[in-house]
């Protein structure tokens, strides 16, 4: 137990937790017995007696379990502990338990936590539903219901669907790139491991005075400055979250720009990598902001700053501008890293290199660009300054454009294609491709200000959010699960078990989303326990089909446990794909590369005779002969033409 | 494709997404949103046509382990869908702008009325009769109201589904002057309608409405002084009446 406590590690990190809660109290009581004020402050915005410590708690568990041993001696000029890579790698499940610097292990990490706070996420939603399923109050009170409805949407973006894209990033990338590892091993760790604290901030909420934060994931001020404790705890939650991802975000970047493998020019690099280049330029940028403005509120709220307080003469828009001055960009955040994954499974499925590569690459950019410019279409309805409406109505209905071009483009790839319909992975990207188009209807017509105005607030803006998010992120996500599946194993899953997933999930995803585009035009609000009667009908519908899609779920972890323990051995490269991430064994080995390879084509090139995407070390001397150029290949055009010219 | 389109908007046209509709405001908007239908209907055709035949025409038969053609793009047709949706969302976006500006457009007469929201309380004001306070709507049809709004706690929403209007009502803090706290609607329908609040504002938000009563401007004008004559009555000092 001693020895224990002294080696990083999650032992260490419990007693760090303690540590650092005790400290982070008597701080409180300490600092407010000499001030002479109440110690135990109790008003529902109070508490600094908890608040404190659970700021104080999670980074003396960061520290107890290791995350800074090596800054700490480089900083305190101790000798750092050599570099022997016992940080690195997994050799058995423990590994995966403890601060782990290799990004497969920490890719896997990610992956596994987000789908925890998946599951408990989607319990939340189907206990609304089941409340939802008839008018009147069943179940849970309105109280609870507003708890858990936030809850749901704090656990699903927050530490769902943008840490689940980093998580396969994480794995991916790297090698798809042909580097050893990300540019900081260290840094890439720490993000990780500020995931679960997120989580589970989020979820302690429900067990504080007042329950859980309940004045939505977008935290409207003035509600929430007065909102009880739980509130805070949603503030804190989003400062662990946030700090995650900017510094993946920042990790990403560098190692895209700098650590290439030679030979990979930008437009030799696969659209996932384009994808999560364009991604990380969001999330540098966009998530202070929101990280900024949800420490504005817990200022107001234990401080009494007044920044939003209306009563002191706090201003409440500039919360809602400053919030979705992120939470727009976020969307795509939520989105872009999926656009990757469908171009990567679309383009090996179907074995065809991906339509009009460049301009995907471009319509990525232009919607970061445009992304930023978009963020008041979430505030035609707030009584903001009138004339901002039409400019944003403007630009949003253009970020459609760009995002036609990669439907467009997906399309064109799968034609003269050999489709391969029997796997799991395509059959989640094509569906993507039909609920994502519904969603992106949906959207467009959100963004026109008249129609806006109508349906603003409703279950339509429900209904669009999730053809977005579940049938576009959720699906990408799936797509790209499966996809990875064998590399990240090295088993395969049952492809028949995917396929009953996916037809299950589909069917459970329109059956719920499909009616509540009809019951939000007809005048049901979001965000009410309650409805009325003449929503009843619809409202089962949606509830049953809600569960039909929670225990397809069941369907997917049955398969992804029993393959990933028993499931056959798989090969390097199961799906016969280009890029470098499959020219390795399944899984790779521990550093990846034995030699960097050396990128000499596209990495779409099927059915191009004799191109290559890279040569992997120690097949050097067989592939001396000139590249076969392809410039020009049939219906040759926009696309990555130049394979090869380039070597 | 273009049979598609034709038989999909006309079957979806047939349909009353939005309910009925009980203002001026509301035509142009379901107008738009008919519009909306027949060039969504027009899009998804295209590709669930395309989507539909490249499932069926080129899906892998067992066994085959071939590649595809190796097409890497047509510069025409990637300008083509670059180009094509451009016009046709500022299509959308000029034809949205132009309805915002005649929903918005105001009448040479229009009745003021005051709208204050509180958790979970509606109260509305009629300035036109002495300042006037209910709890519930009562508005003369076929005249446009000038709506102010004013929340005293926390974010609120005013909508009325029929008439197709929705605004929050904001507390007015150091941003107070900025707000957009007015809005103008014309009943035109007349019968009982529900106020919904639509912006979360706590634990009673999905209890707090409001009947609205649009009737004709002399059944209106009959309430409205009945309703003064009973608060003006000593007992009924309090602000809040009306049946």
């Amino acid at each position: 137990m001693a020895a224990a406590l002294k080696q990083p590690g999650l032992t260490r990190g419990a007693l760090g937790f303690i540590v650092g809660s005790a400290f982070g109290f008597g701080l409180v009581v300490a600092l407010r017995a000499i001030s002479g004020l109440e110690i135990f402050q109790t008003e529902p915005t109070g508490y600094p007696h908890l608040i404190v410590p659970a700021i104080t708690g999670p980074l003396g568990f960061l520290v107890g379990l290791g995350a800074f041993d090596y800054w700490f001696r480089w900083a305190a000029g101790k000798p750092t502990i050599p570099e022997d890579h016992s940080q690195h790698g997994a050799r058995s499940w423990r590994d995966y338990f403890r601060f782990n610097t290799d990004h497969k292990v920490i890719g896997i990490q990610y992956i596994v936590t987000t789908f925890f706070f998946f599951l408990v996420g989607g319990l939340i939603a189907m206990l609304m539903r089941a409340e939802l399923a008839q008018p009147g109050t069943q179940i849970v009170d309105p109280g609870v219901f507003n708890g858990l409805f936030s809850t749901h949407a704090a656990l699903m973006i927050f530490v769902f669907v943008i840490p689940v894209f980093a998580g396969i990033a994480n794995y991916v990338l790297p090698l798809m790139i042909g580097a050893p590892d990300m540019a900081f091993p260290r840094l890439n760790a720490l993000s990780f491991w500020m995931l679960p604290i997120a989580g589970l901030l989020f979820l302690a909420s429900f067990l504080v005075p007042g329950g859980a934060f309940d004045a939505g994931w977008t935290g409207y001020a003035p509600l929430s400055t007065g909102a009880p404790l739980g509130q805070s705890f949603f503030n804190l939650g989003v400062q662990f979250a946030g700090a995650s991802s900017v510094a993946t975000a920042l990790n990403f970047l560098v190692t895209i720009i700098t650590m290439r493998a030679p030979g990979m020019t930008f437009w030799r690099m696969p659209l996932l990598v384009w994808a999560n280049m364009s991604t990380s330029l969001l999330v540098v940028a966009a998530t202070p902001f929101i990280a900024g403005v949800q420490f504005m509120v817990l200022f107001d709220r234990v401080l009494n700053t007044n920044f939003f307080q209306a009563a002191f003469g706090g201003d409440v828009l500039s919360y809602q501008h400053i919030f979705w001055f992120y939470s727009h960009p976020a969307v795509y955040i939520m989105m872009l890293p999926g656009f990757g994954i469908i171009s990567e499974v679309i383009s090996t499925h179907a074995r065809k290199p991906i339509f009009g590569y460049r301009l995907m690459a471009l319509a990525l950019i232009g919607i970061v660009v445009l992304s930023y410019t978009v963020w008041a279409h979430h505030m035609f309805v707030s009584g903001m300054f009138a004339w901002l409406r039409v400019p944003m109505m403007i630009t949003t209905l253009l970020i459609a454009v760009p995002t036609g071009i990669k439907i467009f483009s997906w399309l064109a790839t799968l034609f003269n294609s050999v489709l391969h319909l029997k796997s799991t992975a395509m059959l989640f990207s094509l569906g993507f491709i039909v609920t994502f188009v519904v969603g992106g209807i949906s959207g467009v017509m959100l963004g026109m200000v008249p129609i806006d105005i109508h349906v603003s607030d409703t279950y339509f803006i429900v209904a669009h959010i999730h053809f977005v998010l579940f049938g576009g992120s959720v699906f990408t996500i799936f797509a790209g699960i499966y996809h990875w599946f064998p590399k990240m194993t090295g088993r395969m899953y049952d492809e028949k078990l995917g396929r009953v997933h996916f037809y299950l999930t589909l069917l459970g995803m329109l059956g719920t989303f499909v009616p509540m585009h009809w019951v939000g035009m007809e005048g049901m609000p979001r965000r009410v326990a309650d409805y009325a009667a003449q929503f009843g009908d619809w409202n089962l519908v949606i509830s049953i089909s809600s569960f039909l899609l929670g225990i397809a779920q069941l369907v997917f972890m049955y398969n992804m446990i029993v393959s990933w323990k028993w499931g056959p051995r798989a090969t390097g490269n199961p799906w016969r794909a280009k890029t470098i991430e499959w020219q390795v064994s399944s899984p790779p080995p521990i550093f990846n590369f034995d030699e960097i390879p050396r990128v000499v084509g596209g990495p779409y090139e099927f059915g191009v005779p004799g191109a290559r995407h890279a040569i992997m070390g120690g097949e050097e001397a067989e592939v001396r002969k000139p590249e076969p150029a392809v410039v020009g290949a049939a219906g040759g055009g926009g696309g990555s033409s130049g394979a090869g010219a380039r070597t | 494709m273009a049979a598609l389109t034709v038989v999909g908007s006309v079957i979806l046209l047939q349909f009353d997404w939005f309910g009925d509709a009980a203002s001026e405001e509301a035509s142009p908007i379901d107008t738009l949103f008919d519009v909306m239908i027949v060039l969504s209907t027009f899009v998804f055709a295209i590709v669930m046509v395309m989507f539909g035949y490249a499932i069926w025409k080129f899906r892998a038969k067992p066994g085959d382990e071939s590649d595809g053609e190796p097409i890497h793009g047509n510069t025409k047709l990637e300008i083509a869908w670059t180009v094509i949706p451009t016009i046709i969302v500022l299509f959308g976006a000029g034809y949205s702008w132009i309805v915002l500006d005649d929903i918005e457009a105001k009448a040479d007469e229009q009745m003021p009325l005051k709208i204050t929201a509180q958790q979970f309380k509606w109260t509305f004001e009629y300035p036109d009769a002495d300042g006037l306070r209910t709890n519930v709507l009562h508005v003369p049809v076929d005249r446009q109201l000038e709506v102010k709004l004013e929340a005293l706690d926390v974010l609120h929403s005013f909508w009325v589904p029929e008439w197709r209007i929705k605004r929050d009502l904001v507390p007015a803090g150091a941003g107070g002057d900025e707000i957009d706290d007015e809005f103008v609607v014309t009943p035109n329908q007349e019968g009982t309608f529900s106020l919904v609040c639509t912006e979360l504002c706590g634990l009673g938000h999905t209890t707090m409405r409001a009947t609205v009563v649009v009737e004709s401007q002399d059944e209106f004008d009959r309430w409205i002084a009945d309703q003064s004559q009973a608060q003006a009555a000593p007992s009924g000092s309090s602000a809040a009446g009306g049946t």
